[in-house]
């Protein structure tokens, strides 16, 4: 939806004499203001590390995501130790295997840890096999759990109630939920560009048209709608189809914002002196457009529609949530909190809410990246200050 | 006894500090404001003279701070008091503000409440230091408002003061800031913002209120013009001190300070035809202005900065 | 005002005309219709439908005719005030759908309330204490609040309700007056717990409101005036009260506007998820089971709901700000 405007008190940093900023690329400087927005800048440290995790998933997750422990359903996270109970202690940090008790009042499986399965932690080990991005085999993970008799586990974020590990299926799951985050703003990108420069460059009918357009679709409650379009989603459809169906939806609405910018932006630029001047001069419109008119607020408009990255993830997670959004086998973090319908499932297994940490994360993270980026990259506000 | 001045500035030091560094924004700044009498300050921008009136109003706000000095305000109508020195929620403040000092601002179109009606914004002025009902405000903001020069001031009193122009809007201002007939009032360059033939009509205003009013007025200026048209005592200050203080007359017939003889060459009009202007700079040419010498006095009750 | 009234009206109008063509739109997009839903559930059963019987099946439905005359009638209907027929419940959507909406008018208002009383007293507070503590606190939890989806929010409510106090919240109505007619004691009841559902869909907006007022407020507190008005001796609380808040609290309230989509489709998840009377299931239901007349209607309503809000909105904010009314 919106935009948190998150400041923070300028922070010192070494003087520079004018002369010295004057040398500065537009680039430069705005990447001297974005280091200033230190919260930014971390936001944008954790995003990266998550779309490398979630782009190189097969290797980070221990296990892939249809994999089941069938002595572990609906078990517990793991504690990942250096120390035994008697205080012994590993370089090599290790968990403790499960022992799975049945409640006598409630038939409920309850786990406990035993302290004679030890398994270890080994690393860049070779595991469960895997075709990366279905292209490359291998079966090297990041980790896997495994004493020498090659037996043992590990589910540090618990298992869901067929067996398979959350820690690894939220990895999976990140990869759809992030890569329609960006997709999704790729879309709306273009449906705005296209939308606002058309109403902006071009004025008259065209401008107030797509005004009204706005107008209406700004005016709309989003999810009810998305849940309409999202159900009428062939039900034969592939899980692939339907993840790009799911992006396209989510996008339809989300430019409306975007449009508005990029047409006030060519509205006040086609007054602009060097608008008039290369026009004078007998620039072609093409060339107007594209060499004069757009690098002048193309970088603020990009990073203005990172701020529309976390409403398509939002979108997705409700909509994977009630069941009408990706479709398993495909996981997506809204997929994976389907089960935790009711407080009953939570309360028994409330590890299953584990993929909500993550996209609370991830898009609080998008939300301060994209205000740092509009800041920096704002052209009104050059200065440096 | 009461002093002849209505206000003596002693050894007045602000300092900005922010992250690119520290600025003395005044440095041993000290002058006297005669009371009932014309005192315009002079000078470039950025040389104080705004700071100085912000501290006289204790407007100033961080990063700026008084770090030295004394502002001591003799009102005849109050006890004196010495303004740097009184704590933030000091019921004088409020006095202060408006009661007993008032402020003209240089951008009319800003200064005046874009959501208030024209009669509310002065009346409250009123309703902030007596003890009057609304309608009696309300009375006597028509009545200043009237005496500013506002015309068919019935249905004007009910307007916005987006519906005003500029030069309204600055009477708007002078009868907000004249209402509760202040002891000093200090006009921040209250005609920059304005055309020339509305500058004139404002400064005529601002002298015919003085000479019926009789309050004290510090007028803040780059425009020796105005200064010669209206004031009785000029300060020149120059990065945050003093240079030179004396009448009108005085400085600008026969100023002693280098700076302000550029100031002075730098006027059109003041040198002949087919004569290039000179920059300030130029006609200040090697003379040292940048070294903080105290003020000592040359007779006449003329102060200058000079070794 | 007239003047701008009228307009607005006119605008209203025109958009609800675009909204209900997209939203005709929207409930034919699915493959099939209702007939031949019911003729494959029939075969699915081993039974033959006759041509005449498939005829009459689309007759009654107005499917033989051209999608325009489809629309038009549907649209001259609801505006008329009869809104089809929903098979899946086999009754009149109007016996369906307006306890409902009311339920959602009443928890999205909440939802308001809510945003309003708690983001303008920190939204101050985050101004005109800028950079403290109490500020960053603030700041953090708004950020928190409009990163965590509305349905997680409820989960949480509802698990740490469950777990600490061992209440369910779950519904509007406590357990004791749930098959109870209406009576005052259960108006109070209901009240006592319509906070839940309202905090919990007006988090994000809150969130977001907040900061506005924040941006907006820092803004108007740096402006002239205030100083003007500090230089004629109004007394802080009173500077901050009747200036820039005024003032701040103009695109507060076409903020108000912008967020009524949001707090209503916020409301239709939390309330499958808080399992409250309200459209969010019904709506769902009607969308699977491709029961058009009923998920045109909600879908609709939803929308006239939408717009009249930001009607509303507008005409408090041109109010409340002359330089809008005067335009």
């Amino acid at each position: 939806m919106s935009e948190v405007v998150l400041e923070q008190p300028p922070k010192a940093i070494p003087l520079e004499t004018p002369e010295e900023l004057n040398l500065l690329t537009p680039r430069q400087l705005a990447w001297r203001r974005f280091k200033r927005h230190r919260l930014a800048l971390i936001s944008g440290v954790i995003l990266v590390i998550m779309y490398l995790v979630a782009g190189f998933a097969e290797f980070f997750a221990p296990y892939v995501t249809t994999s089941r422990n069938v002595s572990a359903i609906n078990a517990p996270p793991m504690d990942v130790r250096f120390f035994e109970h008697d205080g012994t202690f590993h370089i090599r940090p290790f968990v403790y295997g499960y022992d799975l008790h049945i409640n006598e009042h409630t038939w409920a499986r309850e786990y406990t840890e035993n302290p004679e399965k030890i398994y270890p932690l080994r690393f860049f080990a070779r595991g469960e096999t895997y075709e990366l991005w279905n292209l490359f085999e291998g079966d090297i993970h990041l980790f896997i759990a495994e004493n020498e008799e090659g037996e043992g586990y590990i589910h540090f974020l618990g298992t869901d109630q067929l067996g398979r590990d959350v820690f690894s299926r939220v990895i999976y799951g990140g990869r759809i939920s992030l890569s329609i985050g960006m997709l999704g703003i790729g879309l709306t990108l273009f449906l705005g560009v296209l939308f606002g420069g058309f109403a902006g460059y071009l004025g008259g009918w065209v401008d107030r048209i797509v005004q009204r357009m706005i107008e209406v679709l700004q005016s709309l409650p989003t999810l009810p709608l998305w849940m309409a379009l999202t159900a009428a989603l062939p039900a034969h459809w592939s899980s692939l189809r339907i993840y790009f169906g799911v992006t396209i939806i989510l996008s339809l609405f989300g430019w409306t914002a975007l449009a508005r910018q990029v047409r006030g932006r060519f509205l006040a630029l086609r007054n602009e002196d060097f608008v008039i001047a290369a026009r004078l001069i007998g620039s072609g419109q093409n060339r107007i457009i594209f060499k004069h008119m757009m690098p002048s607020f193309l970088s603020h408009t990009i990073t203005t529609a990172t701020l529309a990255v976390p409403g398509v993830i939002l979108g997705e997670t409700a909509l994977s949530f009630l069941g009408i959004g990706i479709r398993p086998p495909i996981v997506s973090w809204g997929v994976l909190m389907e089960q935790a319908q009711n407080y009953q499932v939570i309360s028994m297994t409330p590890w299953i809410l584990y993929p909500g940490l993550f996209v609370v994360i991830a898009v609080m993270a998008f939300n301060v990246l994209g205000d740092g980026l509009r800041d920096a990259a704002d052209p009104y506000n050059m200065g440096g200050q | 006894m009461m002093t002849d001045n209505i206000l003596e500035i002693r050894n007045l030091g602000v300092r900005f500090q922010t992250d690119t560094g520290v600025t003395n924004a005044l440095n041993d700044v000290n002058f006297d404001v005669p009371r009932g009498k014309v005192t315009a300050i002079v000078g470039e921008s950025g040389s104080g003279k705004s700071v100085t009136a912000n501290c006289i109003m204790r407007l100033l706000q961080p990063p700026g701070k008084i770090v030295s000095g004394s502002i001591q305000f003799n009102p005849s109508r109050t006890e004196p008091f010495d303004i740097v020195a009184i704590r933030d929620r000091d019921p004088r403040i409020y006095e202060l503000h408006g009661g007993l000092i008032s402020m003209v601002f240089q951008e009319p179109m800003t200064a005046l409440s874009p959501v208030h009606r024209v009669g509310n914004q002065v009346s409250e002025a009123i309703l902030c230091h007596r003890d009057v009902s609304k309608e009696g405000a309300m009375a006597e903001a028509r009545d200043m408002l009237r005496r500013v020069g506002i015309p068919n001031i019935d249905t004007r009193i009910e307007m916005y003061p987006f519906e005003f122009s500029g030069g309204m809007r600055q009477r708007v201002v002078i009868a907000m800031a004249l209402v509760c007939n202040p002891e000093v009032l200090i006009c921040d360059e209250p005609t920059t913002a304005l055309d020339v033939t509305i500058q004139a009509e404002i400064l005529t205003l601002i002298k015919d209120l003085q000479a019926e009013l009789s309050n004290s007025i510090i007028f803040i200026t780059h425009d020796i013009g105005i200064v010669a048209q209206i004031a009785d005592y000029v300060v020149v200050m120059y990065q945050g001190r003093v240079l030179e203080i004396g009448t009108v007359r005085q400085v600008l017939k026969d100023p002693l300070h280098p700076y302000t003889k550029g100031l002075l060459a730098a006027i059109p009009g003041n040198v002949p035809k087919n004569v290039r202007l000179s920059t300030i700079a130029t006609a200040v040419g090697d003379a040292d202005i940048t070294t903080p010498f105290p003020l000592k006095s040359v007779g006449d009750g003329r102060l200058v900065s000079l070794p | 005002m007239l003047h701008y009234v009228i307009k607005r009206l006119g605008t209203m109008v025109l958009t609800l005309a675009f909204i209900s063509v997209i939203v005709f739109v929207v409930i034919q997009l699915p493959p099939g219709d209702i007939v031949t839903s019911t003729l494959e559930r029939m075969e699915a059963s081993g039974m033959q439908a006759s041509d005449e019987y498939v005829q009459n099946l689309r007759a009654r439905y107005n499917l033989d005719k051209p999608l325009y005359l489809q629309y038009l009638n549907w649209i001259f209907n609801f505006v008329q005030g009869d809104l089809g027929y929903s098979y899946i419940y086999s009754k009149p959507v109007n016996e369906l759908v307006w306890e409902r909406l009311g339920y959602t008018l009443l928890i999205t208002i909440s939802a308001v309330i809510f945003t309003w009383v708690v983001a303008v007293p920190f939204g101050i507070y985050s101004a005109v204490r800028q950079y403290s503590i109490g500020d960053y606190f603030v700041t953090v939890v708004a950020l928190v609040g409009l990163a965590t989806p509305n349905f997680l929010l409820a989960l949480l409510v509802m698990f740490f309700a469950w777990e600490w106090f061992g209440i369910s919240i779950g519904g509007l109505y406590s357990m004791e007056f749930r098959d109870q007619s209406f009576s005052i004691p259960k108006l109070f009841d209901l009240l006592s717990r319509l906070w839940i559902p309202g905090s919990v869909v007006g988090m994000g907006g809150t969130a977001v409101t907040m900061r506005i007022l924040r941006a907006n407020l820092l803004d108007e507190l740096n402006k002239p005036y205030v100083v003007t008005a500090r230089a004629k001796g109004v007394k802080p609380i009173k500077l901050i009260f009747k200036y820039p808040l005024r003032i701040a609290i103009n695109p507060f309230i076409s903020t108000l506007g912008l967020l009524l989509p949001t707090l209503i489709s916020g409301e239709a998840i939390v309330s499958m998820v808080l399992n409250l009377p309200t459209t969010g299931r019904m709506l769902l239901q009607a969308l699977l089971a491709q029961d058009m007349y009923l998920a045109g209607s909600f879908l609709m309503l939803l929308a006239i709901l939408t717009v009249v809000g930001m009607l509303i909105s507008d005409l408090v904010l041109a109010w409340s700000d002359p330089r809008i009314r005067y335009e």
